[in-house]
């Protein structure tokens, strides 16, 4: 059976990131370039999963050369397609630029962003169709299911999964085999494993791209853990607000059925496994554990007090395993190349890879996959190649409500759960979200605080009550009600509510402001006793005058204001007009000079 | 249906690897067809045609297309350049469809090049 052959590939990324910025209009366009010239029929266009380099959307890589085009038109490509396709001559103006030097690098392997990064979870990003099972199977898809159905025992996948030191993904950090072997004692059944697909931090999308570049191996890694607990019935519990990858992996689950990798029997073995896809319904707290077995059940997702663990009493009451999606997506490549090799990489206690998603105010945007270990400046400033529009560095915000702040001096740091938990941050589930000398701390800490309120789900008291007190004091800060002592009182209630909370959520939800207490505690101190911004965000705070010593006279400032509140001449400096200025910061954001405060 | 086995797997895995290999860079050589406009004017095309029918029909995995823009000698198009990996390229000239599929049969599986239809060895690669 051969199937057809084409001389080339283009890969085009289709990630929820990709196809907001109009990936499938390129694709339209493409394929009838290609059609009026008759190539198609020789060139073949892909849809991949989420390739990662998210700031550069949408992308195509066209194969054999492995040329990568950044910021795709349609109207480009007729000539990408004339030049390129036609006549073999790559169109450099398309390629992407080193952001410090514009230096056009037309091959993929060359940029630094993906030159730096070793895949191993996202192996198969942006290189196989993520709605082909073959594609998958060419990948040595199902053989490590295989491998664990016909010549290990289920102890020996968990003495694999014990040597390899894979911990859980999902921002604990509790190692994998542990918790297989723990549910794997009690002789209770029907058993259940869950994929955690539940991804609520502001900023995070590791899950979701892999779901949606690489299903098959969430689902074959599910099928492996259910094989070692002796479960035959899976559920992802994805959240709703992730249509593609719902549909990928309920296509995935569909492949895997008609092909009998799913379902009864599968290899002919005599076990059965099968998987179902939940839509979540959107709450943060359900990314708990327990949480989110009630919210599966249909009941309303609130924590209950651990033990009895989930291992033991979980789904319905039953022995559970749920695990992160990244951290089944690590399983097949440890059963099929051995625990030794997935341990080489990484610190002592984390072992592997980690992937995170980069954001915020940085030039690569996008989803990284580094070895632990590697340090935070390095994912800031060789993969993300630095900050964007020459501005200053100021935090690295670690694991999203639950996390904290990295500041510079700390940036060294090696990534890994241990040491980052030192800092104050924590590993989280792989959202970083960097922030510039434009941004406020004590307003980040409120808005992470102003999240929590909303998520939390008011079932204790330090959590519900505790975060809204905390919520109230640093809106009375940003907003220059600040008074003394405020900052003690937040850093004492925050360690309170801390101890105290029922659930991760509560436990982890004051840790924002407590990192930037202790990393930022000046930016406090100026917001209480100046009653000044530093980085000009928290709008009470700010005057609204002209620094003349500071104005270079340019003008931006008149332009940009929408009341007419700003008058200025040639050479004079720009005046504000306090009775018409409405505070909409227009001006602050005009000024190249910071000459406004 | 009967139970999948492992051979299917590694069966459905060898029906795609052409795809990957093309994708991964594992392959063993490479096949360039010049198509400048002169090249395509006489009749680079056919070439085109000829060698992925070629590929298709013996199921070749290992090799690659690529097409180039004109390498300057237009008088002696459709030209191509065949290079194994480890051996100095070659250039071809003045074919047809049915040179070429001479050229693939001999050079390209065979490994020994097609001396009456070379204009040069080793002049450059474009690896």
């Amino acid at each position: 059976m051969a199937t057809k052959v084409f001389r080339s590939h283009i890969l085009m990324c289709a990630g929820t990131a990709c196809v907001s910025c109009g990936t499938f209009k390129v694709r339209a366009r493409l394929e009838k370039e290609l059609k009026d010239r008759g190539l198609d029929e020789e060139v073949k266009v892909v849809i991949t999963g989420c390739n990662g380099f998210c700031a550069e959307g949408p992308i195509a890589v066209v194969y054999p050369e492995g040329i990568f085009y950044g910021h795709l038109k349609p109207e480009y490509m007729a000539e990408i397609v004339q030049e390129h396709i036609l006549k073999g001559r790559p169109v450099p103006k398309y390629f992407y630029k080193e952001p410090v030097k514009k230096v056009a690098i037309p091959r993929m392997k060359d940029i630094p962003f993906f030159g730096l990064q070793v895949l191993r979870v996202l192996r198969n990003r942006g290189l196989i169709n993520p709605e082909s099972i073959e594609e998958y199977i060419a990948k040595d898809g199902y053989v490590a299911l295989h491998k664990a159905l016909t010549q290990m025992t289920p102890e020996q996948i968990i003495a694999e999964m014990k040597e390899s030191g894979l911990r859980g993904r999902g921002g604990a950090g509790f190692p994998t085999g542990d918790k297989w072997e723990e549910s794997r004692k009690y002789n209770r059944f029907p058993k259940y494993v869950i994929c955690n697909g539940d991804e609520g931090d502001p900023g995070a999308f590791m899950d979701r791209s892999v779901l949606e570049a690489d299903p098959h191996a969430v689902l074959e890694g599910m099928a492996i853990c259910a094989r070692s607990i002796d479960s035959h019935e899976g559920y992802l519990y994805i959240r709703a607000e992730y249509p593609l990858a719902i549909k990928r992996v309920t296509m995935a689950i569909e492949q895997g059925r008609n092909l009998g990798v799913l379902g009864k029997d599968i290899f002919g073995t005599g076990f059965d496994f099968d998987a179902y896809v939940y839509p979540g319904a959107g709450a943060f707290v359900c990314g708990e554990s327990t949480a989110l077995m009630y919210s599966l059940e249909g009941k309303r997702g609130m924590p209950r007090a651990k033990p009895p663990r989930s291992a033991e009493a979980g789904l319905w009451g039953m022995p559970t395993v749920l695990n992160n999606v990244e951290t089944f997506a690590n399983v097949p490549q440890i059963l099929i190349n051995g625990a030794k090799w997935f341990n080489s990489l990484g610190t002592e206690k984390s072992k592997g890879t980690k992937v995170f998603s980069l954001a915020g105010s940085v030039n690569n945007i996008g989803l990284v996959e580094v070895p632990m270990g590697i340090s935070m400046r390095s994912i800031v400033f060789d993969i993300g190649e630095g900050i964007k529009g020459g501005k200053k560095f100021k935090a690295a915000q670690l694991g999203g409500p639950s996390g904290g702040f990295v500041p510079e001096h700390l940036l060294d740091t090696p990534v890994d759960y241990d040491s980052l938990e030192a800092t104050g941050a924590i590993m989280g589930s792989g959202g970083i979200v960097i922030c510039d000398e434009a941004t406020c701390m004590v307003d980040s800490a409120r808005f992470f605080t102003a999240f929590c309120v909303d998520e939390s789900c008011g079932k204790c008291v330090p959590c519900r009550i505790g975060l809204s007190v905390m919520l109230t004091k640093l809106e009375n800060i940003v907003g220059g009600k600040g008074q003394e002592g405020d900052v003690e009182f937040l850093d004492d209630l925050g360690r309170h509510i801390g101890r105290m909370s029922h659930c991760g959520l509560g436990q982890s939800a004051p840790n924002p402001v407590l990192s930037t207490i202790r990393h930022f505690r000046q930016e406090y101190d100026e917001h209480i006793r100046d009653k000044h911004c530093r980085s000009l965000v928290c709008t009470p705070l700010i005057r609204f005058e002209v620094k003349e010593e500071k104005c270079k006279m340019c003008g931006l400032c008149m332009k940009a204001c929408p009341s007419k509140a700003v008058t200025w001449e040639k050479k004079k400096p720009a005046q504000i007009n306090k009775d018409l200025c409405t505070k909409c910061k227009s001006c602050i954001r005009a000024c190249r000079f910071w000459a406004i405060e | 249906m009967a139970k999948l086995s492992i051979e299917d797997l590694k069966k459905i895995k060898e029906s795609v690897q052409a795809s990957v290999t093309l994708r991964e860079g594992g392959y063993r050589a490479k096949v360039n067809i010049h198509m400048g406009t002169c090249g395509i004017a006489s009749g680079a095309r056919q070439l085109m045609t000829a060698v992925m029918d070629e590929i298709q029909k013996r199921d070749v995995k290992d090799v690659i297309v690529t097409t180039s823009g004109c390498a300057g000698l237009c008088s002696r198009e459709p030209m191509i350049t065949v290079e194994l990996l480890g051996d100095p390229p070659v250039k071809y000239v003045d074919l047809n469809a049915d040179k070429m599929r001479e050229i693939f049969a001999e050079h390209v599986l065979g490994g020994k090049p097609v001396e009456k239809y070379a204009l040069a060895v080793g002049s450059e690669t474009t690896f």
